[in-house]
């Protein structure tokens, strides 16, 4: 992990990975777009409207993600003080929310014909909703300081602070027996699901997780060039 | 543990000789749950019902108000620097100033809200443990502000920052309180919810100063 902490080495490797990554994205899309929403048969009992599925739960399980690996990237950051696992954390939160967002709006748009309600607070949706406002204050938090490199030392600790969150999401349709199923896929005794749904379910996961790569890579770039383009104005700045 | 002791002292009298933080947050709290009956309307079972959530949420947002300052002073005039250097370790100046916080704002809200809970029509059977969860539920706030008020150590727009980062973690200490006073209004055991609250208040008690410090370390060096 070490070796590709050096941000020239990350450069290099991520400019040649790139074209080959977002390219996979683009196909594995079209792909599980096509068998969800019309290769696959429509739900017994929910019709049509459980292609929303297909985009709820892969964004839901990139949500908490997404958290995660900002969670082990800042555990990097602060004992190893590596630059780039801030940068990626910081990269990679707008990312998050994006996610959260859409698993909520998902959700809420299935929740009306289903649950008959857009909204209940329920244990899972509430949790999520908490993830969602931690994504929203690590990102107003971050921005808020005038030395970016203690923005993003402070933002860490939220990170972590904030962790809490993902047991309580995971096992809340566990503990509190409310209104969200519980999980139907990572079960012990496998899958509950049918195998025309699961195969377009696991397509869709794999593309977004592969969005989600290319995503972090493009915008953990743009963070490294920025910075570097804010260190060559204090150059200039100071040499005048 | 001497040193702990010391630096709450100081705390309590630097509040005390100026008397400004304190009363405020007091006060807030109680008009705050003032407005509500006019917001709602006064007719006593409406207000019955909701009477738990008001109080616990006027003390969060009265716990929040007090939150800001917590550690600004002592990190402007160097105080803190001179602490480190004298070999004071940073969780035990955050254990100090969250301990003192809650003696300030959290100890004078247990005396108040039972007087409150009877303006706005708290159900009769519920007053100990409303006082119970008051009295678990508040150094859990001030345990997690604390975390917060160290974390904005030094940005720009702080308050409404301290709001946007704290309040959402403030939601399982609510749940636990409101569902202890709802359980006993209606004549049910609070025992669980009150464990749960108890729970969480261990758990904070030694992990929030660890973080605090954790964010004035990264401020300071």
């Amino acid at each position: 992990m070490h070796r590709f902490a050096n941000p020239a080495r990350f450069m290099r490797l991520s400019a040649r990975l790139l074209p080959w990554l977002a390219w996979a994205t683009a196909v594995l899309l079209a792909v599980g777009l096509y068998l969800a929403l019309i290769a696959s048969p429509p739900d017994y009992q929910q019709g049509q409207a459980v292609r929303i599925m297909y985009i709820h739960v892969p964004s839901a399980w990139l949500s908490m993600a997404v958290y995660a690996a900002m969670a082990l990237a800042s555990i990097a950051y602060l004992v190893w003080k590596h630059p780039l696992a801030g940068l990626f954390t910081k990269a990679v939160a707008p990312v998050g929310a994006g996610f959260t967002a859409l698993c909520l709006a998902t959700g809420s748009l299935w929740g009306e014909p289903m649950w008959g309600t857009w909204w209940v607070w329920d244990a899972r949706l509430t949790s999520v909703l908490i993830l969602f406002f931690l994504y929203l204050g690590y990102i107003a938090l971050v921005g808020a300081f005038d030395d970016a490199e203690r923005g993003l030392r402070v933002g860490a600790v939220l990170v972590l602070v904030g962790t809490v969150n993902l047991p309580i999401i995971k096992f809340s349709v566990d503990w509190w027996n409310t209104l969200h199923q519980p999980a139907s896929v990572a079960r012990l005794d496998g899958p509950t699901m049918d195998t025309a749904m699961l195969i377009p379910l696991l397509v869709m996961a794999l593309a977004f997780t592969l969005l989600f790569v290319v995503l972090a890579l493009l915008r953990t770039r743009a963070e490294l060039t920025w910075r570097k383009v804010e260190v060559l104005r204090l150059f200039q700045a100071a040499g005048e | 543990m001497r040193v702990l002791w010391h630096l709450i002292r100081r705390d309590l009298t630097l509040v005390f000789r100026s008397g400004t933080d304190a009363g405020a947050a007091l006060a807030f709290f109680v008009v705050t749950v003032t407005l509500f009956p006019f917001g709602i309307g006064p007719e006593p079972e409406i207000l019955g019902r909701v009477a738990a959530g008001l109080i616990w949420v006027a003390a969060l947002l009265a716990t929040l108000l007090s939150m800001e300052r917590l550690f600004q002073a002592d990190y402007e005039d160097g105080t803190f620097d001179q602490l480190l250097l004298a070999g004071v370790s940073a969780e035990a100046i955050a254990m100090a100033k969250i301990a003192a916080h809650w003696l300030v704002t959290g100890l004078p809200l247990l005396i108040v809200a039972p007087v409150m809970g009877a303006m706005i029509q708290l159900p009769g059977g519920a007053y100990g443990v409303m006082v119970a969860s008051l009295a678990l539920g508040t150094p859990v706030l001030s345990l997690i502000g604390g975390i917060g008020a160290a974390l904005i150590l030094g940005a720009r727009r702080g308050g409404a920052l301290l709001a946007l980062l704290v309040l959402p973690l403030f939601v399982p200490p609510l749940i636990f309180a409101v569902g202890a006073i709802d359980a006993a209004a209606l004549g049910l055991s609070p025992r669980a919810n009150l464990l749960f609250l108890a729970g969480l208040l261990a758990a904070a008690l030694p992990l929030a100063p660890v973080a605090a410090a954790a964010a004035i370390r990264q401020v300071l060096d």
